[in-house]
């Protein structure tokens, strides 16, 4: 087989690698889009300030140090004790919690029944304020991430493709870890809210605020619920895009890929999230790879946006979404 | 007392339709731009040049800009930072290769050509819309980053990928490059932004503003009674990119002089821009002067008060800043959802009444 084709695989998989990895921001979105109608411009930022707040808590850091600091005149940077991984996880968990609960009652209790685009702004609000809470929370510099997650490369690929094409295969093992962990993700979703009575609740919601609160389904709850879920959503992303590329203020910008991913997808379908994201993932490396060079390099910076575009002036909907329709 | 439309009569047609139809209005506004015109010129400086007045105007055109289409229109769009950077770049082309062209013409043209690329990108917003569209917006800012830092011709192929502007002439007084004065390019900001508000707020109370704020408000009806939506949203996006083009011209040869725009024209510019009409208010040219003159008085005030006084580490005082903004756009959504413009209008509501309010 040419050299060509084969690069040309490794990066098809290597693409459908990073695909995953988008999808995984992207089922966030649709989430809370489709519960409550909200386009959460700071999903990406969520994960940022998730895994920001993993990290602080496993190395022990002193939450507001350097604000403490600047108002007290004091010097406290850590407490001096490190938390192992499970225990962080759960603690960062509790604080998504929180986060979800103050968010449904300090901002989004009072913007109901107002315009999807207005609660668009207001999220955009909300991830300008959680950055620099992050930021001011755990200070602003890159992080390490380490939860025990492998990586480098997988070795028995490298191995296996060595004996059948002669070349190896760089596949990292990290993105397979994320490609497991983002399958059980959404099973464990699917499971949720196909099989239990909150899951229930939370669809019904999804279909028809009003009728969902006439037999006796509590909108509060179930908004801050798929919030909390949401945030869980984030963490998992958080984790996996922080152990790869560090713990930094890109990371959100990297999310920002999820926003072309769920217009691909559709806004209200979780397969949809994940074959967009897959869509995006390998079309933006194999342009990269194929036009790339021709052109400058660097395309992956707007190749999905422009795709996504192009896809929207034919499919307003989007591969999955429920079609729009209008009614004056 | 003090604002009074008592004894205000209009006499004809002419009278009644003046831009600021209470007397005492209008003559604020004179006073404001004969203090404006006559006396700041002599007493700026550098500092207060460029920390204050320059960013003020030059956002304030962005602001007026970004509010036909966001305030007026209801497109939203988060491509501003790319469309400032398509006026900077085609200003930055045009004068250098006709260096004899007056300058003011080709920001001016640069203008013309932003509006170009808006309609090309507003295409789009005939298909979708709401945060769809929004998104979309988002292609026009990554992409025309990436062109201009990856197409050499565009920088003239300069080593360092950065563009610079050379230095220009108006009566014999240099407006661009490192030897201007700052009255100088005060006073040009100030005379663009003076036309740019006097032509924005009589497109928006015109019969071109009633159909992009029937689009706005809903827009399968605007159609039902005869608003052409391929001509209001594609003026609309037109008129706002001629003005972004402007302020990014401006933003280029006049403030900076030198930039590199990944830095300059990034997506965190496009959202300054979205906060500054959000906080000012939506749909009002004042507003988009207050939330330009807020946002961009409060990081120099935070930095004076919190680095200066207090002496607090400025990335500190920077992530604070992040918190005040994000807060108080959502503070605003939630409370005030019309922003600083609808504060002033109550404001005056109650000085009408004042100091008998029943």
């Amino acid at each position: 087989m040419p050299e060509q084709v084969i690069f040309g695989m490794e990066v098809f998989l290597n693409g459908l690698m990073a695909g995953v990895l988008y999808a995984l921001v992207a089922l966030g979105f649709v989430l809370i889009y489709k519960a409550s109608g909200i386009f959460n411009y700071a999903q990406g930022v969520m994960a940022l300030f998730a895994a920001m707040t993993l990290v602080g808590i496993m190395e022990g850091r002193v939450p507001f140090a350097h604000l403490i600091n600047a108002i007290l005149g004091t010097k406290i940077h850590h407490f001096g004790w490190h938390v192992n991984a499970v225990f962080g996880l759960i603690l960062t968990m509790l604080i998504m919690l929180l986060l979800a609960v103050l968010v449904q009652k300090v901002i989004f209790k009072h913007l109901v029944n107002q315009e999807g685009i207005i609660l668009f702004m207001a999220t955009i609000g909300l991830a300008y304020f959680m950055e620099g809470m992050g930021d001011l929370m755990w200070g602003g510099d890159i992080k390490k991430l380490d939860v025990g997650l492998p990586q480098g490369i997988n070795l028995w690929i490298d191995e296996t493709t060595y004996n059948i094409f002669d070349y190896g295969f760089f596949i990292d093992n990290l993105d397979i870890y994320a490609t497991v962990i983002a399958f059980i993700l959404v099973l464990a979703l699917i499971g949720f809210s196909q099989y239990t009575k909150q899951g229930r609740a939370m669809r019904a919601v999804a279909d028809d605020h009003q009728a969902a609160l006439s037999v006796g389904v509590s909108l509060n709850f179930i908004w801050i619920m798929v919030w909390t879920l949401a945030g869980f959503v984030a963490l998992v992303a958080g984790i996996v895009w922080g152990t790869k590329s560090g713990v930094q203020f890109s990371l959100s910008l990297i999310a920002l890929k999820a926003l072309p991913v769920l217009m691909l997808g559709g806004f209200t379908s979780i397969p949809g999230a994940i074959v967009g994201g897959l869509i995006i993932g390998v079309g933006e490396k194999m342009f990269e790879f194929l036009v790339g060079p021709l052109i400058g390099g660097a395309t992956e910076n707007w190749f999905a946006y422009v795709l996504a575009l192009l896809f929207l002036v034919f499919r307003p909907q989007g591969l999955f979404g429920e079609k729009i329709i209008e009614r004056v | 007392m003090l604002y009074r439309e008592a004894g205000d009569f209009k006499k004809s047609y002419k009278e009644d339709n003046h831009t600021f139809p209470i007397k005492f209005d209008r003559y604020r506004y004179y006073l404001v731009v004969v203090v404006a015109f006559g006396v700041i010129p002599f007493l700026v400086n550098d500092y207060w040049a460029n920390a204050i007045f320059l960013p003020f105007l030059i956002y304030s055109i962005a602001a007026i800009g970004l509010n036909i289409l966001v305030g007026y229109c209801g497109q939203v769009s988060l491509g501003t930072g790319g469309f400032m950077a398509v006026g900077a770049y085609a200003v930055y082309k045009l004068m250098t290769s006709f260096p004899d062209v007056n300058i003011i013409i080709h920001i001016i043209l640069a203008g013309g050509v932003t509006a170009m690329v808006g309609v090309l990108f507003g295409l789009p917003s005939l298909r979708i819309k709401g945060f769809y569209l929004a998104v979309a917006t988002l292609a026009a800012q990554f992409f025309l980053v990436w062109v201009f830092n990856r197409v050499p011709w565009f920088y003239n192929y300069s080593a360092s990928g950065q563009i610079n502007a050379p230095e220009r002439l108006l009566f014999g007084v240099p407006i661009t490059g490192s030897n201007t004065d700052a009255w100088v390019s005060y006073l040009i900001c100030l005379i663009f932004v003076t036309v740019s508000a006097i032509i924005a707020r009589n497109m928006t109370r015109g019969a071109l503003g009633r159909s992009w704020m029937a689009i706005r408000d809903m827009d399968i009806a605007a159609e039902i009674i005869g608003v052409n939506p391929l001509r209001a949203k594609l003026t609309a996006f037109a008129a706002s990119s001629f003005f972004v083009g402007i302020s990014g011209a401006l933003y280029f040869v006049v403030y900076l002089g030198a930039i590199e725009v990944g830095e300059v024209f990034g997506i965190t510019k496009s959202f300054l821009v979205l906060f500054m009409i959000i906080i000012g208010g939506l749909g009002s040219i004042f507003g988009s002067f207050a939330g330009a003159a807020f946002l961009v008085l409060l990081p120099v005030l935070l930095k004076n008060v919190l680095v200066g006084f207090w002496g607090w580490q400025t990335d500190v005082a920077a992530h604070l800043e992040f918190m005040i903004v994000g807060g108080l756009i959502v503070g605003f959504l939630i409370l005030e959802p019309h922003g600083l413009a609808q504060l002033w209008k109550l404001g005056k509501e109650k000085l009408r009444a004042w100091p008998f309010p029943y």
